[in-house]
């Protein structure tokens, strides 16, 4: 597996991290104690998960003729 | 003698030697990292609720510890894409940026190690137990040094909250009032800091966050190589420099994606 399968996987991998954080931290902000620094963490979560998904669609267009093994 | 295949895929397997060594490598690194995982989460869900601290360990900094190592991640291929398309001085520059990061994250864990090793949990004769600071902020501190000094009482600035009223209560601690208070040695029972030998907890934390860091440390050093010395064999054989950067870059990936599931399991749950 080349750098840019595995880059891939990891993007894939840190995306998920960030939304299945950004809902963690929204659930925080729900319950009674939750801040304001929670929602926003929560926010700015979710959208550096889109981002990630974003960039990855990026790099798999510029490195479309770079292997996978 | 010239080696085979460092540059060139070799025709059985379909890649070049680095390539299947770092992948053999690694697989050996799954198997450790995949026991200590296994080993966590068999303690964790073993443990009594108020004997396995949550909310000690600061999310902020965590979050940000983790997109520096993702951020890394994305320099460590842009080097490595750079390359490719015969870009030097832009594989210096993000491989500069790589390296930076590495020792951001190192820096900032060691900060958190500090924070840990100067924080105090109390095991008093009455069978209560409160955790906080010790007057001075000193580290490795433990109740036999006490004595060993001659001190009849130790002045303790304790948190609002013990860690096994939930980490909600925990987060409320930095709004309150901190007193110190004056505890005579008589009444303490046991005085550790956060250290491996407090907790169960602990002691899995700094394994798992220890060697990850030990790994960190192992791929900074090994980019930095690449970024200086190493650099010069782009002028001699610049596909095995491309491949050796790729090689480091895997590496690197595995590396990042061990903390991607280290954090949620030591930070949230």
């Amino acid at each position: 597996m080349s750098l840019k399968a595995f880059h891939v996987i990891f993007i894939t991998a840190a995306s998920a991290l960030a939304f299945g954080f950004g809902v963690w931290m929204l659930r925080e902000y729900r319950l009674p104690g939750g801040g304001s620094g929670d929602l926003a963490f929560g926010v700015a979560s979710l959208i550096v998960g889109v981002a990630l998904l974003v960039y990855e669609g990026y790099f798999l267009r510029k490195l479309k003729n770079e292997s996978f093994l | 003698m010239d080696i085979p295949y460092t540059s060139q895929p070799r025709p059985d397997t379909g890649i070049y030697n680095a390539k299947v060594g770092i992948w053999l490598f690694l697989a050996s690194e799954v198997m450790l990292f995949g026991a200590l995982f296994s080993t966590y989460i068999l303690l964790r869900v073993g443990a009594r609720p108020e004997d396995w601290p949550t909310g000690l360990l600061n999310v902020p900094i965590g979050t940000f510890n983790t997109a520096v190592l993702i951020a890394s991640s994305v320099t460590v291929v842009m080097a490595w894409a750079s390359l490719k398309m015969k870009q030097f001085n832009r594989f210096k520059l993000f491989q500069a940026i790589t390296v930076l990061c590495a020792l951001t994250f190192l820096g900032i864990k060691s900060f958190e190690y500090r924070d840990k090793f100067t924080h105090y949990e109390v095991w008093k004769t009455d069978g209560t137990r409160i955790t906080g600071h010790l007057e001075g902020k000193p580290m490795f501190m433990t109740l036999e040094k006490v004595k060993a000094a001659g001190k009849e009482s130790i002045l303790f600035t304790p948190d609002l909250h013990h860690y096994s009223e939930g980490k909600k209560a925990m987060h409320e601690r930095d709004h309150g009032d901190h007193k110190a208070v004056e505890i005579p040695v008589a009444q303490i029972k046991r005085l550790s800091a956060f250290v491996p030998a407090h907790s169960t907890y602990f002691a899995i934390y700094f394994t798992l966050t220890g060697l990850h860091a030990l790994h960190v440390l192992g791929g900074a050093v090994v980019m930095a190589y690449l970024f200086g010395p190493g650099a010069k064999m782009w002028f001699t054989d610049p596909d095995r420099l491309t491949n050796r950067v790729e090689v480091s870059g895997l590496f690197w990936h595995f590396v990042d994606l061990v903390w991607i599931f280290l954090f949620p399991i030591l930070y949230l749950l």
